[in-house]
């Protein structure tokens, strides 16, 4: 697992090094000509042109010494001193993006904008689980029925729909057409403010609706192919025999039966949201990871670039391994083997 | 896993209603797709992006049928280029053109421009005017093209704005004693003495007069302003979205089946060959599936395109790498199952070679399953590409139905009401993902008979 977080990192900084170099170097040509025609009494002091040029040129070479920008971004003391400062959590400071506080360090900037993406889509994620488990116990219960079938129809419409368009028709409709909500999901007023929970959770309901909306669907038609497949065997067929209710049957002991592998996916999708959200964030112009990431990546801010990655690919991880866990307490069968 | 054989699915698949949905709705869109490459000239999608070819359309309007839903017909954005010509050749020679209109909208037309070049020698005199429905002509523009001893070439673009028309206008409509001066010209010639539109048949005449007759007008089209064009509208650039979104059909099939077929066949021969070969290579193999597994396809996807390249198809080869790994681990199971069996160990014990093994005798038994797998999981690579031209960050130079909403999108269509920009590209994505998933789901059922039931 340690050595995925790595292989990781080393990609994102592979993909994103060269291009920073570049950048940074230019930006140490462009401070260093800056500061020349600031003060006209370093220009004056030279009597050739060449000897102008050559110190120009000591003084670029001179801080890209101090930034050790001198060595190419490959060179293993580069890669290894960047990697060793992520994994002691000092992400640095951002090149050009910061905080709303103003903060321009890596690690506030992420703890300003996860929170926001947790409360959008942290609880899209549960509302759609939990509609779509009880949706999908309810169709898998009854297979071939009307709401097996209006169930099955939806998930697989809904699923072809990208999430970021039903978005766009979504503020079309609900924030122009007819203004029920606001078309950006940034509140207007500042965090300081009383009202501003009410405010957020106000611009947060149609981002909420639309997740939810496009997500339930695919969740509902995977419990009921579950429930369908637990429900065939033959201990429920027992307590069929027994005369259990059917009520019972299904919630409690079928459900419990199919909950390993939705555990799993459940575990995957929380984990999946904080990352896959990059679009629908952009739409709704939710100020959370996903528009950070695309700003940062808009802009080439690597120390960004690299803290989110990372902060991603932890959580993900991390979720691999709770859903490993909980998969060996749900079915013990896993653990003997 | 049932071996089923291909007649089999194919008997079981005619019998499945959705299945042959999907493959009605594929159809439809590969002929779509094959008269977009017939019929549409390929420039105009290399084209798409030049301002200048879309100079004669209107800016953001809607889709022509709207009007079967209005009460008050919103004026069409009408281009004549096919204008009926008589010849006279007299002392006097005159070339006519004649641009007959039937009008029947309940709005003016929002302008006039009448675009034409003419190859001539000397001195030729050209003249525009219109007969209205009532029979009254108005002379709108009388004007010498420059003189010329040589052949020369005059190319002009003549504005409804232009002064002299609104001077004889004015004229015109100063005898009959009803001008306003705040009316535009536009709005005069297509009104009657009420102020409101005069519905009926108008007739644009332009005559060019000369003394010598060799005169030939080489290109000659009148538009007349409108708020509505074509099937589906245009956008703020005036660009056809029609055009766009045909073309953004065989692209997204382009995409979507050749990341499909590329990353499951990947995947297959992956998993195969680390299911078969078993022990340590299997292990190392599934380790550097579970290191891809891990990966943020969506961020990754998007630096990649940031930094390498953002041409169709290097994305291509880029959301391949991405969607081989769940493939590679279901076919390494199931290689698994089918190893064990007898006739694989018969040919093992016969000494054929692995390659031989693995491409005879088990994937064959994995294909239903593979096939299953490149449909289900085509509409997943066009949302995902979709999705990266919607940032802005796919490849600019074909028009994709994600470029489409990017655009959309930094125009601000939805909020200035702009349905015929959105709503389209977004169910054209849905259409054809739809067409896989039914396909996919139908060719499912048949290959796992456990979710039929």
């Amino acid at each position: 697992m340690f050595g995925v977080l790595m292989i990781t990192l080393l990609l994102t900084i592979a993909l994103v090094g060269s291009n920073m170099d570049i950048i940074l170097k230019q930006g140490i040509a462009y401070q260093v000509r800056a500061e020349i025609t600031e003060s006209p009494t370093i220009a004056q002091s030279f009597a050739t042109v060449e000897e102008f040029d050559q110190f120009v040129r000591e003084q670029i070479d001179q801080r890209m010494k101090t930034l050790g920008l001198d060595t190419p971004w490959y060179s293993p003391q580069r890669i290894g001193f960047t990697m060793y400062k992520i994994l002691i959590l000092d992400f640095g400071n951002a090149t050009f993006l910061t905080s709303d506080s103003g903060s321009s360090n890596v690690g506030d900037i992420l703890l300003e904008k996860i929170p926001r993406t947790v409360l959008l889509f942290t609880t899209a994620t549960i509302i759609i689980s939990i509609i779509g488990i009880f949706l999908g116990a309810l169709a898998g219960s009854k297979v071939g029925s009307v709401v097996d079938r209006i169930t099955s129809a939806f998930a697989v419409i809904s699923s072809s729909f990208p999430v970021w368009w039903v978005g766009m028709l979504m503020i079309f409709m609900f924030a122009f057409t007819y203004q029920i909500f606001p078309a950006r999901a940034t509140p207007s007023i500042l965090p300081t403010e009383p009202d501003y929970i009410l405010a957020l959770l106000y611009h947060m309901t149609l981002p909420l609706i639309t997740i939810v909306l496009i997500g339930f669907g695919t969740w509902a038609y995977l419990v009921r192919n579950f429930m369908v497949g637990t429900l065939q065997e033959d201990f429920i067929s027992a307590k069929k025999a027994i005369g259990i209710s059917k009520k019972k049957i299904i919630y409690k002991h079928a459900l419990k039966n199919a909950a390993p592998p939705i555990i799993t996916i459940l575990a995957l999708s929380l984990s999946g949201s904080l990352g896959g959200a990059i679009i629908t964030e952009a739409v709704f112009d939710w100020p959370g990871m996903g528009r950070l990431y695309f700003e940062a990546i808009s802009v080439m801010d690597l120390p960004i670039i690299i803290g989110a990655t990372y902060v991603l690919t932890v959580l993900f991880l991390i979720s691999i391994f709770v859903a490993d866990l909980l998969y060996g307490y749900f079915d013990p069968r896993v653990k003997t083997e | 896993m049932s071996n089923v054989s291909s007649s089999e699915i194919r008997r079981e698949f005619a019998k499945s209603k959705v299945g042959l949905i999907g493959i009605g709705i594929l159809a439809s869109l590969i002929i779509l797709s094959v008269i977009a490459a017939v019929t549409i000239p390929i420039d105009t999608f290399k084209q798409w992006n030049n301002p200048g070819n879309w100079i004669s359309y209107p800016k953001s309007s809607a889709p022509i049928w709207v009007n079967y839903f209005m009460t008050q017909k919103i004026p069409e954005h009408l281009i004549l280029d096919n204008p009926s010509t008589i010849t006279k050749d007299d002392v006097i020679s005159l070339t006519s053109h004649q641009f007959g209109v039937q009008y029947h909208y309940d709005d003016f037309p929002s302008d006039f421009i009448y675009e034409y070049s003419v190859e001539y020698s000397g001195s030729q005199l050209l003249q525009i005017s219109v007969i209205r429905p009532d029979q009254s002509q108005i002379l709108l523009l009388s004007r010498s093209l420059p003189h010329s001893d040589t052949k020369i070439v005059h190319h002009e673009r003549i504005f409804s704005t232009d002064n002299s028309i609104k001077k004889n206008i004015q004229i015109y409509f100063s005898e009959i004693g009803f001008y306003n001066q705040n009316t535009s010209s536009e709005d005069m010639i297509f009104a009657n003495k009420d102020g409101q539109v005069l519905k009926g048949d108008y007739l644009f005449l332009v005559n060019i007069f000369g003394v010598e007759e060799n005169v030939e007008i080489i290109d000659s089209k009148l538009i007349l302003g409108g708020k509505v064009f074509g099937i589906m509208g245009t956008d703020e650039l005036r660009r056809d979205l029609a055009v766009g979104l045909i073309w953004g059909t065989p692209l997204a099939l382009f995409i979507g089946i050749s990341v499909a077929v590329g990353s499951v066949v990947a995947g297959l021969i992956y998993g195969v060959y680390a299911g078969f070969k078993g022990k340590k290579t299997d292990e190392a193999m599934m380790r550097f599936n579970d290191v891809i597994y891990a990966l943020p396809a969506l961020p990754f996807l998007i630096i990649l395109a940031v930094t390498i390249s953002n041409s169709i198809f290097v994305l291509v080869g880029f959301l391949m790498i991405f969607s081989w790994v769940g493939i590679a681990k279901v076919s390494r199971s199931m290689a698994l199952q089918i190893k064990t069996r007898q006739y694989v160990e018969a040919s093992q014990m016969m000494g054929q070679k692995n390659s031989k093994i693995i491409f005879k005798h088990i994937i064959p038994q994995l294909l239903p399953y593979a096939f299953a797998s490149i449909a289900i999981s085509v509409p997943a690579a066009i949302t995902t590409e979709a999705g990266i031209s919607f940032l802005g960050l796919g490849d600019p130079t074909f028009p994709t139905w994600g470029q489409i909403l990017h655009d959309a999108y930094t125009y601000g269509a939805a909020a200035r009401g702009m349905w015929w920009w959105i709503a389209p590209p977004g169910i054209m994505i849905a259409i054809t993902g739809l067409a896989f998933v039914f396909i996919g789901n139908a060719l499912d059922a048949i290959v796992n008979p456990k979710l039929k039931k």
